[in-house]
């Protein structure tokens, strides 16, 4: 496919190798193209202990005793790159997955870019570097095996960490890393054909699985230090008010308390426990007053439908002319779709460590984005960027959240300001209330019909804070109607807002593909019929911009055509069909609902995803089968509203998160390929409320246009 | 500060706390039973369950001086060699995608099925659906449920 493409690789400013001091060898690689060229390798005879990671952002380590230990460099979010990622190492380095030992990696905050969890890349981008890597060390190895059997390396092979020669002598990686680790770095390997592949396609368990199961100390809110204080603390409870003055002479008297004071807007309350600093919180009397507007949930819906309703946009893609196109149509179809504002709600709660000292800031925690955060804390403790550093424990879940490191930053200025180590820790209703939230977004879509064709397609998008990305414009239907327009208007809010798993596409999919099974219906064409004929339009066009693949998103449809037995269901089985592509992947699917006391149970979804390779079939449909619940349950109960600038839900008590009585089950295909891996984190949720939306409209006769489901006030007789 | 001596995992231990301290706060903060997990403090997600006397309670709201009498049980106690069929289970079905709430989910599973060893799959799914979990790996946690209630009955 040509528009994914791999970074190409520098291997010799990337890989450096060195012996260890306690035996065995050291290979140190940067992943992406984006660090900088000029890296200095650990220098000599190292120990693996010192090592601060400043040069490279993953490691492989190889002992005498043929033991693997790769240090795997992106954060780990519940997507399993910390088991993929070094898979891909594993496969061309041909040892023996039991043999591999996985550690993560932690921040170089000087060389890289790219050691990210966000935007389903980590596979995609890895691909080629992570196997390159693995590959030059297997040559490495050989090349010194070779050199001590007096042989032609050509002729060597290797199995699971054994090297054989043409004579049938064999030595295992261990007994030659010392001297591998001298040897020059190979100018190119090869890489193995994807036939023979021993590890990458095998279902591989995720490396933290017995931590897990057994309750061992892996996230943020498990660290702990001698001497730490956990800090609670109080933030404006509204967006639009800041923090007038406070009295803590009764929060002090708390048990555990140790200090209270402000920082900004915001006052601390540092303790011995958790207990403590949440008990001591909830007495500490503030006085806020109005700083910005209070706004209203009521204003945000009326604003947004203004902005769809009015003429001021700014346009992201425009092909033909779309006015003449309506103005000389037969028949158009309009529809608005609205979408409240999101919290993420990590299971996790959000928490950071931070111990701020003369000579450092040691930051360790829960974090998407480690290079930017520390970063940022540089900046705001005014201190040089190799002062700081960043360590990162598992994360309970992201979903966009960890992307914005605000609570990294309270913890370092609470730290500095203290001269303690802390870690800060958010309560449920601190995480639900913080901000960042995914913005509320309306969308208007409109086609023009003549002759019995589709000839204009428009969309607008009125939003909070911030607009589509300008990939999205350029996703299906663009090249398929020949006057097509993307136009975008935003709200300014007060309202903090960010990424939320599959930014702007977890709620336009279901906008464009409900719209579909609409305008199919107003052409008086089968709904599926109608995005097939379009993509065809779509095969040859070559126009650059376009992002999806017509005939791979073509093969999902047909094969879930087949695989959910597309109108050949009993009755009493309502279907609804939704395709989309995003994050480089194409996905169909299909919601199987029925009727329990007139209401709509949602019982099974078949979801055909074209990734390319699957890297780890096990933890890719675990990816899948949380995308589209994930999906299914913020379409139907997902609500978020504003008074005053008040957060109105603030716990579990009454914001809903779907449970497993209300999960359907999620049936998964692959498209076999060889074609490089795509992200699967992020692109199964958005056309999963669009299918289950379709599934209602056929068993209800209703359409369903606005999130969540269960509070569509129209549609009450559907949901109750 | 009051003292209280707890059953925890078959150990005795002794905390000086606050009277109202959570169960929950106590096994990690004091003991560093980190195992157990925060995610709501209202007993609403799960994250915390524990078992208290064999049933399965949210140690959230369970205060530290109400625990004295029972005898608590969590993950890290489950089993010594993550040999309990559940945790078997769990492993073999690969549950966890970000993992959080698994100790929550796997507590709960075990106190169901040592009342109900032989559930139906609607019994499963109502007995499961007090333990949130964000990921929604819900679809492999039914089924490491199901697997282990096959082991276990």
């Amino acid at each position: 496919m040509k528009r994914i493409t791999t970074p190409s690789v520098s291997r010799r400013s990337f890989i450096r190798t060195s012996a260890l001091a306690g035996g065995g060898i050291l290979i140190g690689f940067n992943l992406f193209q984006a660090c900088k060229p000029e890296v200095t390798p650990p220098t000599d005879i190292v120990d693996i202990a010192d090592l601060n990671f400043n040069d490279f952002n993953a490691f492989i380590k190889i002992a005498d005793n043929g033991m693997v230990t790769i240090f795997s460099p992106n954060p780990e979010i519940g997507q399993g790159v910390k088991t993929s990622m070094p898979m891909l190492i594993a496969e061309e380095l041909d040892v023996d997955w039991k043999n591999v030992h996985v550690v993560q990696g932690a921040l170089d905050t000087k060389n890289f870019t790219r050691q990210v969890a966000g935007g389903s890349q980590s596979l995609r981008q890895g691909w080629e570097p992570l196997r390159q890597t693995g590959a030059t060390a297997k040559q490495m190895l050989v090349n010194a095996a070779a050199a001590k059997w007096g042989v032609d390396p050509s002729t060597c092979t290797t199995n699971k960490g054994v090297i054989k020669n043409g004579n049938g002598d064999t030595l295992g990686y261990g007994e030659v890393v010392k001297e591998a680790a001298s040897l020059k770095v190979p100018e190119s390997v090869k890489l193995k054909d994807s036939k023979d592949f021993n590890i990458i396609g095998k279902d591989i368990h995720n490396v933290d699985v017995d931590k897990i199961i057994t309750g061992k100390s892996l996230f943020g809110l498990d660290y702990k230090e001698e001497g730490m204080l956990y800090v609670s603390v109080v933030r404006p409870p509204a967006f639009g008010k800041k923090l007038h003055d406070f009295d803590a002479t009764e929060a002090k008297e708390v048990i555990g308390v140790i200090d209270v004071f402000k920082f900004g807007d915001k006052i601390a309350v540092l303790a011995e426990n958790t207990w403590s600093a949440m008990k001591g919180k909830k007495i500490v009397k503030a006085k806020w007053t109005d700083d910005s507007k209070l706004e209203n949930t009521r204003d945000h819906d009326k604003a947004l439908i203004d902005l769809l309703n009015g003429k001021e946009f700014d346009t992201m893609r425009a092909d033909g002319d779309v006015k003449k196109a309506f103005a000389a149509a037969d028949k158009v179809l309009e529809r608005v779709y609205e979408s409240p504002f999101l919290p993420h709600n990590c299971m996790e709660p959000m928490n950071f460590f931070a111990h701020v000292t003369d000579d450092k800031v040691r930051l360790v925690g829960p974090i998407q984005t480690p290079a930017g955060t520390a970063r940022r804390v540089a900046s705001l403790l005014d201190r040089k960027p190799e002062e700081v550093s960043v360590e990162m424990t598992r994360m309970g879940g992201g979903f966009g959240r960890r992307l914005y490191g605000d609570f990294a930053l309270e913890a370092a200025e609470i730290s500095s300001i203290s001269k303690k180590p802390v870690k800060v820790v958010y309560s449920r209703e601190d995480d639900m209330s913080a901000g960042i939230y995914r913005p509320a977004i309306k969308y208007k879509i409109s086609a023009a019909i003549k002759d019995g064709k589709l000839t204009g397609y428009h969309l607008k998008e009125a939003a909070v804070n911030s607009n589509m990305y300008g990939l999205i414009p350029n996703f299906f239907p663009a090249g398929a109607v020949e006057n097509y327009q993307v136009d975008v208007a935003k709200y300014d809010s007060n309202i903090t807002i960010g990424a939320w798993r599959a930014p702007y596409t977890n709620f336009l999919a279901f906008a464009e593909q409900s719209f579909f099974d609409d305008l199919a219906e107003l052409m008086e064409v089968d709904n599926i019929q109608l995005r097939l004929d379009l993509l065809q339009k779509v095969k040859g066009n070559t126009d650059e911009r376009i992002q999806y693949s017509p005939e791979r998103l073509e093969k999902v449809i047909k094969t879930a055509i087949e695989k959910s037995e597309w109108g050949k269901k009993p009755e009493g089985v309502y279907q609804g069909f939704s395709s989309y592509y995003c994050h480089n992947t194409h996905v169909a699917e299909v919601a199987d609902v029925v009727l329990v006391d007139d209401q709509p149970v949602v019982k099974k979804v078949t979801c055909v995803v074209d990734c390319g390779i699957v890297v780890n079939p096990l933890g890719a449909k675990n990816q899948i089968e949380g995308g589209v619940i994930d999906g299914i349950g913020h379409a139907m109960y997902g609500d978020f509203s504003f008074k005053d600038g008040e957060p109105q839900d603030t716990n579990f008590d009454t914001y809903r998160l779907i449970r497993m009585n209300e999960t359907p089950i999620v049936e998964t295909h692959f498209i076999e390929s060889d074609i490089a891996p795509t992200g699967l984190g992020e692109p199964t949720l958005p056309p999963a409320g669009a299918a289950v939306a379709n599934a209602i409209k056929a068993a209800k006769g209703v359409r369903l246009t606005k999130q969540p489901f269960v509070k569509n006030m129209e549609n009450k007789a559907v949901l109750g | 500060m009051p003292v209280y001596n707890l059953k925890v995992n078959g150990q005795s231990l002794s905390v000086e706390a606050d009277e109202d301290t959570p169960l929950l706060w106590v096994l990690r903060d004091h003991f560093d039973l980190v195992g157990t997990k925060f995610g709501c403090g209202i007993g609403q997600c799960g994250a915390c369950t524990i078992h208290a006397d064999g049933v399965a309670t949210r140690s959230c709201l369970l205060k530290v001086s109400v625990a004295t009498e029972m005898e608590i049980k969590t993950i890290e106690g489950l089993s010594k060699d993550v040999s309990h069929p559940v945790q078997q289970a769990w492993k073999e079905i690969d549950v966890p995608q970000c993992g959080y709430c698994q100790a929550g989910q796997i507590m709960t599973a075990a106190a169901f099925l040592e009342q109900n060893s032989n559930p139906s799959r609607e019994e499963i799914r109502d007995a499961m659906s007090g333990n949130i979990c964000r990921c929604a790996s819900y679809n492999r946690i039914e089924k490491a449920v199901q697997q282990a209630a096959s082991k276990i009955s």
